[in-house]
C-alpha cells in the first residue's frame, strides 16, 4: 500500500507506539483486500457499532482503556449503537439480575470511555443515527468509517455516502487516525451492481422480507432492483425512506449486502442508471410465491411453536417519528375493530432518544400509550441474546433480529393482528 | 496427503484437526454463547450451522467459504483470540470478507502471545476435499497440507 508521508511517519511510530498500532491495524486491514491507498474519511461524525457493555467483551475494554492511556482520541465525534438495557421494557426478577449483575456489568464504564473518545452526547445511542431527530447524516459522497450493517448499507444505498462493511473496533480506528482503506464500496468499480432484481409481485412487497429474499440470494454483492418504484414512488420521502432502512437491514442481516441501488429512486440508480450494472449481472425474479417461499423457510426455534407470545418487538432497526405515529393509528385502529382496548401481547416500539423525544411531544404519544404499548431506546438485539430470552416466546416484524436470536419473524399486518386480536 | 496453496492474512505455523463448514460462519453466533458463558471447549453455538452446531472450535483448523453475520463479527473474533478461545487457524476457500480480516488483523496486532494464523483464496477445492477431523498442517507461507 502505498502511504503518504505523513501515514508512513504515523506507522513508524513517529506519534506513539498506540497510533503506530491502530496505523498498522487499518494498513493490514487494507492489504488484505489489495487496497492500494488509505483516503481520508470525510463524513463530519462517525457512528460506532459496539454500545454494549458486556462482561465477555474485556477485551474491547482493555483495548480502548490502552487507547485512552496514550492520550489518543478520535478525530471525529460519534453516535453509536442502541444501549443494550432500558427499564421500560418487561423482564422479569431473574433477566434483570441476569442483564444487571452478570451481563453488562461493564456498561456504565464503557460509556464513561465512549465520552472521554469522543461520544457526541448522553443521547446518541441508535441504530439509526442518520435521522434528523439524532443528526448524524452523511451526505452524498462522503467517506465513513462506519461498521454497524443496517446504517452502512442506508448510508451507502440512500444518502450515496461512501463506506465498507466494518467491523466494530475497525470503525473507531478510522476515526482515531482519520484514514480508511480504499477498496471495495469506496470505489467506482466496487458500487457497481452484479445481480439484477426485479420485483413483480401483486402488491407493495413486505419492505422486510424482499430485504431477506435478495439478501439470502445475492450475499455480499450489489443489487440493482428494478420495479420497486411502482410500490414506493420515486422520491425519497419519510415513507420511502422508512422502507429502505427496513429493506437494507434485512439484505445486510440476512445476506451481507453494504449498497443496494433502487431503479429510478436512490441517488447513483437516478443519476447513472443502467451505466450502474456490471457486465455479467446475474437475475433474481421476485413474485408473490418467491416472498411466501422464503418466509415459509424461516427456521421456528421455539420449543413450543404454538406457544403464546409473551413478548413484542417492533423497530429493528429503530423506527422513524413517522412509523411510531402510524403504527399508532394501526394499533388504535385495529383495536377499535376488534373490540379490545388494550394490546394482547407485550409491546415494545424502538426508536431513536431524540426520535422518541419528538414524539413524546405529539399528541399520538398519549395515544400510543393508552393502547399498552411501551416505547424504548433498547437494542432488541442485545436484550434477546441470553440463554433466558432465548427461551421466551418473542414475536418481531425484524427479520434482522429473527436472523441473530430465537424472535419469530411476521410481517406487519401479521404482527398487528397478533397483538391486537388476543394474541395468537 | 494435499497440499493447497493460499494467500497469508496473518502468519504463522500450526497443525489441528479440521472443523468444517461450507456455508458462511456466522461468527457472532457461533462464539457468543460459548464465551459468555465459559465453555473451555467452545462449542460452536449457530443454531443455523448443521455442519457445525454443537461441535468445539477451540484449537481446530476452522475451515470456511467466508464469515457472516453480524459487523461485530470482527471484535469477537479478536475477544476470542485475547481470551485465548480460538480456532487453532482459519482457512478460506475464498478471499476473506471483512468482518474476518478485521478479527484476524485485530488478533495479530493487539494480542500477545497468541498466534491464528489466517490463509485464504485456497480454493473451493480445498473446501471439497477438506473432512472434519482430517489433519491440517499451516505453514507461514501459506502451504496448507491436509491429510
Amino acid at each position: 500500500m502505498l502511504l503518504t508521508k505523513e501515514q508512513e511517519a504515523i506507522l513508524n511510530g513517529e506519534k506513539g507506539e498506540t497510533l503506530a498500532k491502530v496505523m498498522k491495524t487499518l494498513v493490514m486491514y487494507g492489504d488484505a483486500f489489495e487496497a492500494e491507498k488509505l483516503v481520508p474519511i470525510t463524513s463530519q461524525y462517525n457512528h460506532l457499532v459496539t454500545s454494549f457493555g458486556l462482561k465477555v467483551m474485556s477485551p474491547v475494554y482493555d483495548l480502548m482503556q490502552t487507547i485512552l492511556d496514550a492520550g489518543v482520541a478520535s478525530g471525529q465525534k460519534f453516535s453509536v449503537d442502541p444501549r443494550p438495557i432500558d427499564k421500560n421494557v418487561p423482564a422479569n426478577f431473574l433477566q434483570n439480575l441476569v442483564f444487571n449483575k452478570f451481563m453488562y456489568t461493564k456498561q456504565s464504564f464503557y460509556e464513561e470511555q465512549l465520552e472521554k473518545l469522543g461520544l457526541l452526547d448522553k443521547n446518541a445511542f441508535s441504530c439509526t443515527c442518520y435521522m434528523d431527530e439524532v443528526g448524524n447524516k452523511p451526505k452524498k459522497g462522503d467517506v465513513l468509517s462506519w461498521a454497524e450493517s443496517s446504517a452502512v448499507v442506508y448510508a451507502n444505498s440512500v444518502l450515496g455516502a461512501r463506506c465498507n462493511r466494518n467491523s466494530g473496533i475497525i470503525d473507531i480506528m478510522g476515526s482515531i487516525v482519520g484514514y480508511v482503506p480504499y477498496f471495495g464500496l469506496l470505489t467506482d468499480e466496487g458500487r457497481k451492481a452484479t445481480w439484477i432484481v426485479r420485483v413483480k409481485t401483486t402488491k407493495k412487497p413486505e419492505a422486510q422480507l424482499l430485504g431477506s429474499a435478495i439478501g439470502m440470494k445475492v450475499m455480499e454483492d450489489v443489487p440493482y432492483v428494478y420495479g420497486l418504484t411502482d410500490f414506493i414512488g420515486n422520491e425519497l420521502d419519510d415513507a420511502a425512506c422508512a422502507y429502505l432502512k427496513d429493506f437494507g437491514a434485512a439484505t445486510a442481516s440476512n445476506g451481507a449486502v453494504g449498497l443496494y441501488h433502487i431503479d429510478g429512486l436512490t441517488p447513483e440508480a437516478k443519476e447513472q442508471g443502467e451505466a450502474l450494472i456490471a457486465e455479467g449481472a446475474k437475475e433474481y425474479i421476485i413474485d408473490d410465491a418467491e416472498l411466501a417461499r422464503v418466509q415459509a423457510e424461516y427456521p421456528v426455534v421455539w420449543k413450543n411453536p404454538d406457544a403464546k407470545p409473551k413478548l413484542c418487538f417492533i423497530g429493528c432497526p429503530h423506527l422513524s417519528l413517522e412509523q411510531l405515529k402510524t403504527w399508532t393509528d394501526n394499533i388504535e385502529a385495529a383495536l377499535k375493530e376488534s373490540g379490545a382496548s388494550k394490546v394482547a401481547i407485550p409491546t415494545v416500539l424502538t426508536a431513536a432518544p431524540g426520535v422518541l423525544e419528538a414524539f413524546e411531544k405529539t399528541d399520538t404519544a398519549a395515544r400510543l400509550k393508552a393502547t399498552g404499548a411501551i416505547t424504548s431506546y433498547i437494542c432488541p438485539l442485545m436484550y434477546m441474546n441470553n440463554p433466558l430470552c432465548k427461551k421466551m416466546p418473542v414475536i418481531t416484524s425484524s427479520n434482522k433480529l429473527r436472523t441473530y436470536t430465537s424472535a419469530r419473524y411476521y410481517t406487519d399486518a401479521e404482527i398487528l393482528a397478533a397483538i391486537t386480536k388476543g394474541g395468537k | 496427503m494435499k497440499k493447497f496453496q493460499g494467500r497469508v492474512i496473518t502468519p504463522g505455523n500450526v497443525t489441528a484437526e479440521a472443523v468444517v463448514t461450507t456455508q458462511g460462519f456466522n461468527t457472532l453466533a457461533s462464539f457468543q454463547m460459548a464465551l459468555q458463558f465459559g465453555d473451555k471447549q467452545v462449542k460452536c453455538g449457530d443454531q443455523n450451522n448443521a455442519e457445525l452446531h454443537g461441535k468445539p472450535l477451540i484449537g481446530k483448523a476452522l475451515c470456511l467459504p467466508q464469515t457472516i453475520g453480524s459487523t461485530t463479527g470482527g471484535l469477537v473474533l479478536y475477544c476470542a483470540c485475547a481470551m485465548h478461545k480460538n480456532p487453532a487457524c482459519m482457512l478460506f476457500s475464498g478471499h476473506i470478507d471483512s468482518l474476518a480480516a478485521a478479527g484476524a488483523v485485530l488478533a495479530d496486532v493487539w494480542v500477545d502471545g497468541v498466534t491464528m494464523p489466517v490463509i485464504d483464496s485456497l480454493g473451493d477445492e480445498f473446501l471439497a476435499y477438506v473432512k472434519d477431523g482430517m489433519k491440517i498442517t499451516v505453514k507461514e507461507d501459506g502451504t496448507v497440507e491436509v491429510e
